[in-house]
């Protein structure tokens, strides 16, 4: 399972493109992000917290998929 | 007073800090004690710290740096690329999400750039603007959050025009990780927004940071980045890399903590101190324009510069610019050079032709110095406890050139039988414009200069010249063209002598508003 970006409330400030640990996040054409929701752990295993969701600038931009089951590690 | 002495040791010898520590203190704790009342023939301190009361090698870095000496900053030109998209903290009077054309602030920027972008711009800019001479990295990030597109554009700048001097603005939070990069790409000056040393106050200002792969909250989160601020300016001082500290004032929270703060950074070797007024204007969005917290008001502000100046010098010359800004402090000519525009140039950079250009600023900003060393003399043997402040509407180069109508700002001068000081700058134009007619305009001048007793002019109108003198405000467009300083001492000499004379009598004036944000209808 996977978190995601609210696309009307994404800056694009790339905060946190580079904290990824699954690189699961990149760029738009319209400079905004996207997380790969086949990449993304929720940063289990990696961080005690989602790193997307502890640097990004706006609140409720980074929040869980709900289209996709929770991440269980392996 | 001691004379300087090996300055290069004090840079190359880098890892011995403790002996560095002590030198470049040494060579701080020289100007600190120069008055910060002008006088007799001497450059006064404070932020218009001038060749005669700093140590050579600091003048040297120093002169042509419109944020780091006052005088630079009617002259020289500097601007930033917002290259820096990412932050590390939140503060509460800061926004990411919100950004206007029309508006002027810290952190907010329009466009990003890529380094090369950047770097074209940057050579576009200074072909264009000859007395361009700083390049700074501010944001609309923090510059150390971004560190590889931050230092790749140091690099293509470096390479492309050695010249230009570069700096970067940080909240500190990852200076530690990054002053040894710093001084190896040459950065001679690094701004630190410190708002506290107490995590107690900065739990207030900082909602949270995220450090170390973490986010942290409250106390906690304010005393790891008051560390890491501290931290990152001894380490400057240690290589002999200027710092300028930025504190914004918000009252209530921290004005009177900043006190301490000055102490707390000039004890670690900071160069300069900018406080600056809050802005929190509610259509921002910012915590604090949602919470009501208010500005400070422009006496509150010059109470607390003038409280601090004793310690170390002042910045009052700081616009709040945005994180793209271009031009002369207190200009913006940002528009002409968007991306767009700038990949579409042809640039020429001619090192020599930005040469000639700079040597003839540097002759005429020689010509202001001399006109008010000169006026001084008038002065001498003058006793009057009287100090007042005068607006003055100018374009530049020091002179009362600007038309009463087109002024966008007035720079405010100090006027005692000390001489004339610089002591700040009020906005007078309309971030959002529309719906204010002129009516409402000349209201908005008169509540920003409301403290001064004059307005020195190269040109006024009648109507607004009888709503001035109304509202006690002196109208003075007869040094047209001429220096300011220079003009401002020959006025108050007059005045002293129509008070001593009895003609007119010498009154306080009231606080006045410093502008912020759109404007709000009283």
């Amino acid at each position: 399972m996977a978190y995601k970006i609210v696309e009307e409330n994404c800056t694009g400030c790339c905060a946190c493109e580079p904290e990824c640990p699954n690189q699961a996040i990149s760029e738009t054409s319209n400079g905004l992000f996207v997380i790969d929701p086949a990449k993304c752990t929720e940063c289990i295993g990696h961080y005690d917290e989602p790193q997307c969701v502890a640097v990004c600038p706006i609140d409720l931009t980074c929040i869980i998929d709900e289209n996709y089951p929770r991440y269980e590690a392996a | 007073m001691q004379t300087v002495q090996n300055h290069t040791g004090a840079e190359s010898a880098g890892l011995n800090a403790a002996v560095n520590v002590d030198e470049i203190m040494q060579k701080v704790a020289e100007h600190k004690g120069c008055g910060t009342s002008g006088g007799s023939g001497k450059a006064s301190c404070g932020s218009g710290a001038g060749a005669n009361d700093l140590p050579p090698e600091i003048w040297e870095k120093v002169k042509n740096h419109p944020c780091y000496s006052e005088e630079a900053h009617h002259h020289y030109a500097r601007m930033h690329v917002a290259v820096a998209p990412a932050c590390n903290i939140q503060c509460n009077y800061c926004n990411r999400k919100y950004d206007c054309a029309n508006e002027s602030r810290p952190g907010v920027v329009s466009e990003k750039l890529t380094p090369e972008q950047a770097a074209k711009k940057v050579l576009a800019v200074a072909s264009t603007i000859p007395q361009m001479t700083v390049l700074g990295i501010a944001g609309p990030g923090d510059p150390l959050a971004n560190p590889e597109k931050t230092f790749k554009t140091f690099e293509l700048v470096a390479k492309h025009a050695p010249d230009i001097k570069l700096c970067v603005s940080t909240n500190g939070l990852a200076l530690p990780d990054h002053v040894e990069r710093l001084s190896q790409y040459n950065i001679d000056h690094v701004t630190i927004t410190i708002n506290m040393i107490d995590p107690e106050v900065g739990a207030k200002i900082y909602p949270w940071i995220y450090y170390k792969k973490k986010r942290y909250t409250g106390v906690e989160a304010a005393k790891i980045l008051s560390d890491r601020q501290l931290q990152g300016l001894e380490m400057l001082t240690e290589r002999g890399i200027l710092s300028k500290i930025n504190s914004v004032m918000i009252p209530g929270i921290n004005d009177e903590h900043l006190v301490e703060v000055n102490k707390a950074v000039k004890s670690r070797g900071a160069f300069l101190h900018n406080i600056m007024p809050l802005i929190s204007a509610p259509e921002h969005g910012t915590v604090f324009g949602l919470t009501g917290q208010r500005g400070p008001t422009a006496q509150e502000l010059k109470a607390l510069q003038d409280k601090c100046e004793g310690e170390m010098n002042m910045m009052r010359h700081c616009r709040q610019c945005r994180a793209d800004a271009v031009g002369l402090l207190g200009e913006d000519r940002s528009a002409e050079f968007t991306t767009d525009k700038i990949m579409a140039m042809e640039v020429n950079y001619d090192l020599d032709a930005r040469k000639a250009y700079q040597e003839a600023v540097e002759k005429e900003r020689q010509a202001v110095v001399a006109a008010k060393q000169e006026e001084l003399q008038t002065l001498a043997g003058a006793h009057s406890d009287i100090k007042m402040l005068i607006a003055v509407a100018t374009k530049g180069g020091g002179k009362v050139n600007e038309h009463f109508g087109h002024a966008s700002e007035f720079q405010i001068y100090e006027l005692s039988t000390a001489g004339a000081k610089f002591v700040g700058h009020r906005r007078v134009d309309l971030y959002c414009q529309g719906g204010y007619g002129e009516e409402d305009a000349l209201g908005t001048v008169i509540r920003a200069i409301n403290d001064c007793h004059a307005v020195f002019v190269a040109k006024i109108g009648g109507c607004p010249k009888s709503d001035l003198k109304a509202a006690g405000i002196d109208p003075v467009d007869q040094y047209a063209g001429q220096f300011i300083e220079q003009s401002a001492i020959a006025y108050f000499k007059e005045y002293l002598d129509k008070v001593a004379s009895g003609e007119i009598e010498h009154v306080a004036k009231g606080d006045a508003v410093i502008r912020q944000g759109a404007l709000i209808a009283a």
